[in-house]
């Protein structure tokens, strides 16, 4: 049994933090993407030092994102898991050679190469990993009973290959954006050069999945192109066009900090056109947010434990970045 | 193999990684808050090269226990769904609250603490180090709570679809019968885990240059705790084990190897090869009475054996018995080092005792064997359930095909042997450097000595 208005707040808590980790290990991932266009040496020294200071707590709301659907949709999440049980693990390797990166290159001046590999490495294969796993949630998972009833290649999709791309180019632009905010001179300009072309790619990644997404599901179909829900999501498109358009603007004028604004901007109209597309589901077409919600008693002490904890927790980010503040040097951030 | 035989083996390979971690970093955060702290008080600059040289080692550990612990949190969903659906709504809380409580404590303040110790004031420093070190407890104590109520599950329901759902009260769930002893244990595990690894540092450098002021602070420090908390957990350990007596009982005698019931008192066996098809403790090497009396507190108390239990509701007695003998021989064998110690330092020949170093330098790994061996013992000797009595292992898992999950394992341990294997080669790395009086930060590494306003810094703290 479960309270119908404590689901809705649940799903909207869950769907925060997946976007929150997007946005934020978006960035970070997107940098040890971008890696191998900058300079050997300093240049990559500064891109890493950016977000070295930050980077553990941008990945714990994917923690947060996993584990809250465990405790607040168990029934999601144990259909979820197996039926992108591929992906989550190349995720996972990924997550592992990305991570210890940062710390195993200072232990290993002469093996500097092989660590800088394997951060990239393992932030492209959590990335792709990361937006297989998105296209194969919208495309639609078969269900038997309370389990996943599907294969071990369900995934696999012309479809999902496209979310895949997408969230490269998305990534890393959003790792280019940063370092235009965070550093100076020749990797500031390396910066700007790549998120042109990175931000050409994602609104072309972005118009296809857009324009594939309504053909997946009759549910979907309707919801976008039939009246009157029209009028509501064709505001959306409407404003990623404005948002591209200033993004673009930004760079020409070289703003420093306003493109990862706009681009953050994208980021969330993305997320919202997703809400639109499955809401009221937590699995499309299959199963929705009221039937796979936990009991009410596990809710209430969740959600006062979120009530509490979750400004600290804003708060506590919010200090770390305030800490690391301004630019980026070769020397850390001493 | 089965499927599920794989899944088995993938999480006790996964969750065996991660718990090495985490074991060394809860002691290590505890450890470098109190370097910093006695440096805050005291000024005496050793305690601030030492928070220095362990710091560089905490940074590495931590990070190998964050990645294999993200890989934890999302194979409960892959390999374990069925009881993932049916235990969410009692675990999947616990396990928020450690993201909430624990996780983001850690993660905030882990940046300040590796690398801002030129950028913020000590105290904002100290009160991060402070937050780390509570983060890692706090996180402990979350997922053992967790654990424990799969051991030992109460103040449950079940619902029409078959979900345990919380009864009562929050508090029942997560004070299950097992939490306290469990937690206690664990914790004093983790500390006595760091403390052997730092003192086996410490005796190692001792070994080659006794003055070394690092090198016997951190050696002196250690062997305290050593002489103080091993008899701590010893009795700690006794009380854990009379509550699994109470609670689960199979694995308690699994754990002492008794097939038969002895009506006139049980023996303690020492050593011997457990054989599940005679039902016999094969080359046994037994004290009479000695079991009823750690048991029962009673030479003649009778002991139930495996007998009087169905065959299907046996853990596997040979893993339980053994791991059982390997943690409790190496908590013997800490006493004998802590109580050593002790002598030593009433002769005022504690950093003059090449033995004794010998001894703790080969003791230095031994909590990390402790720890699995006990977690071997607790999770074996709940088999064949993932929640005591209530769902069986063999229900618990996904509708895996054995291809999927041979072929995940076998990147686990490529991964883990290839990344794990070569984070341990820079620890060791790391701890075969003697503590030099001015110590680098983890991130200086690349560019040579501390800079120039830090090392100032530094030097003045020293005088
Ligand atoms: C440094 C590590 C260490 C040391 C020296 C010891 N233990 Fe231990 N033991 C653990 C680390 C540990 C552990 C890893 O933390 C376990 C696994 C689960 C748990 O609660 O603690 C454990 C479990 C565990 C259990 C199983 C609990 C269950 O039924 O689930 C018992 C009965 C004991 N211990 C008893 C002892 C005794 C009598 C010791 C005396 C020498 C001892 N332990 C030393
Ligand atoms: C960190 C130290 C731990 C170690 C070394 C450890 C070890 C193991 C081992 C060896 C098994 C396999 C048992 C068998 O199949 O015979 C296992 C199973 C399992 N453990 Fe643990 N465990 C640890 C902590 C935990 C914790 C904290 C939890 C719960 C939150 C947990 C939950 C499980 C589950 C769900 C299984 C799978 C089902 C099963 O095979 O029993 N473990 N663990
Ligand atoms: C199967 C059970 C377990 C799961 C699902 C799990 C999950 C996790 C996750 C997701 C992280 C990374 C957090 C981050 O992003 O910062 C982590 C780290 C950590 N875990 Fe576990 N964990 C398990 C078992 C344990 C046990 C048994 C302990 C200790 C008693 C423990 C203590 C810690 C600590 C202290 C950290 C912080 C990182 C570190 O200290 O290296 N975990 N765990």
């Amino acid at each position: 049994m479960n309270a119908p208005e404590l689901t809705v707040i649940w799903a909207g808590i869950i769907a925060l933090a997946v976007a929150i980790y997007v946005m934020l290990d978006g960035f970070d991932l997107g940098i040890g993407i971008l890696l191998p266009w900058f300079a050997k040496g300093e240049e990559r020294e500064i891109a890493i030092n950016s977000v070295a200071p930050v980077w553990d707590g941008n990945e714990t709301w994917l923690v947060l994102g996993g584990g809250g659907l465990l405790a607040a949709f168990p029934l999601a999440y144990a259909i979820i898991l197996p039926a992108l049980y591929a992906p989550l693990i190349a995720m996972l390797l990924g997550l592992i050679l990305r991570g210890v990166s940062f710390e195993f290159r200072h232990r290993d001046p002469k093996h500097l190469t092989l660590w800088e590999r394997s951060f990239t490495l393992g932030s492209f294969v959590a990335t792709i990993s990361q937006g297989i796993a998105l296209g194969a949630l919208l495309q639609g998972i078969s269900v038997t009973g309370r389990s996943y009833g599907g294969g071990w290649w369900d995934w696999l999709s012309p479809f999902t290959l496209l979310c895949a791309v997408s969230l490269v180019a998305g990534y890393g632009l959003l790792g280019s954006c940063w370092l235009i905010f965070k550093t100076q001179g020749e990797l500031q300009k390396r910066a700007f050069a790549l998120a042109k072309p990175l931000s050409g790619l994602l609104l072309a990644a972005i118009v296809l999945v857009s324009l594939a997404t309504p053909f997946l599901e009759a549910k979907y179909y309707a919801r976008w192109i039939g009246a009157p829900g029209i009028y509501i999501a064709g505001v959306v498109p409407l404003a990623v066009a404005a948002c591209a358009f200033q993004l673009w603007q930004s760079l020409v004028q070289r703003k420093e900090l306003a493109p990862f604004l706009y681009t953050l901007a994208l980021f969330a109209l993305c997320f919202i056109g997703l809400a639109i597309s499955i809401w009221p589901d937590v699995i499309p077409g299959r199963v929705s947010i009221w039937q796979a919600a936990t009991d009410v008693k596990s809710q209430i002490f969740m959600f006062y434990g979120v009530a509490i904890t979750l400004p600290l927790v804003l708060a506590n980010t919010a200090l770390a970045y305030w800490v690391f503040r301004g630019k980026a040097t070769k020397e850390g951030y001493h | 193999m089965t499927a599920i035989d794989l899944a088995r083996l993938q999480f006790a390979f996964t969750v065996s990684f991660h718990f090495l971690f985490p074991a060394f970093s809860i002691g290590l955060a505890s450890f470098l808050a109190v370097l910093e702290g006695l440096w805050l008080k005291t000024g005496n600059g050793v305690y601030a090269n030492l928070y220095r040289y362990w710091l560089k080692i905490f940074a590495v550990v931590f990070a190998m226990g964050v990645v294999s612990g993200i890989v934890m949190s999302y194979q409960f969903g892959t390999n374990w769904s069925v009881f993932s659906d049916k235990a969410g709504p009692i675990i999947g809380p616990l396990m928020a609250y450690e993201v909430l409580t624990a996780f983001f404590l850690e993660a905030g303040f882990l940046g300040v603490m590796l690398f801002g110790i030129n950028k913020v004031g000590h105290r904002l420093h100290f009160a991060a180090t402070l937050a780390v070190a509570a983060g890692t407890v706090i996180s402990a104590t979350w997922i053992v709570a967790v654990n424990s109520w799969m051991q030992t599950p109460t103040g449950y329901l079940i619902n029409d679809v078959g979900q345990y759902v919380l009864r009562d009260g929050w508090f029942e769930v997560i004070f299950s019968p097992s939490f306290p002893y469990r937690l206690v244990h664990t914790v004093l595990a983790a500390y006595l885990t760091t403390a052997f690894a730092v003192g086996g540092v410490g005796a190692w450098h001792l070994l080659s240059d006794s003055g070394n002021p690092g090198a016997r602070k951190m050696f002196s420090m250690t062997m305290w705790m050593a002489a103080l908390v091993v008899p701590v957990q010893i009795i700690a350990g006794d009380a854990h084990g009379l509550n699994t007596l109470a609670y689960q009982e199979p694995k308690i005698l699994a754990m002492e190897g008794h097939y038969q019931s002895s009506p006139q008192g049980a023996p303690l066996i020492l050593f011997g090869l457990p054989n599940d098809q005679t039902r016999h403790v094969d080359y046994a090497i037994e004290i009479p009475k000695l079991g009823s009396l750690i048991l029962k507190h009673e030479l003649n108390a009778p002991l139930a054996g495996l007998d009087s239990i169905p065959q299907n509701m046996w853990p596997p007695v040979a893993i339980v018995f053994w791991s059982f003998r390997i943690m409790v021989g190496i908590g013997f064998a800490m006493l004998g080092i802590g109580m050593w110690s002790l002598w030593a330092r009433y002769r005022k020949r504690l950093y003059q005792s090449p033995w004794l170093h010998r001894c703790a330098v080969l003791a230095g790994p031994s909590g990390f064997v402790a720890v699995l061996a006990g977690w071997a013992t607790t999770e074996v000797g709940r088999q064949p359930f993932t929640i005591y009595g209530l769902l069986r292992t063999a229900d618990s898992a996904s509708s895996l095909a054995a291809p999927a999950v041979a072929t995940s394992l076998l990147a686990f341990i490529v991964v883990y042997f290839a990344v794990f294997g070569a984070g341990t080669y820079y620890l060791l790395k790391l701890m075969a450097q003697p503590p030099h009086p001015h110590e680098s930060l983890p991130d200086d590494t690349l560019h040579g000595p501390t800079k120039p306003a830090a090392a100032k810094a530094l030097v003045e703290s020293m005088t």
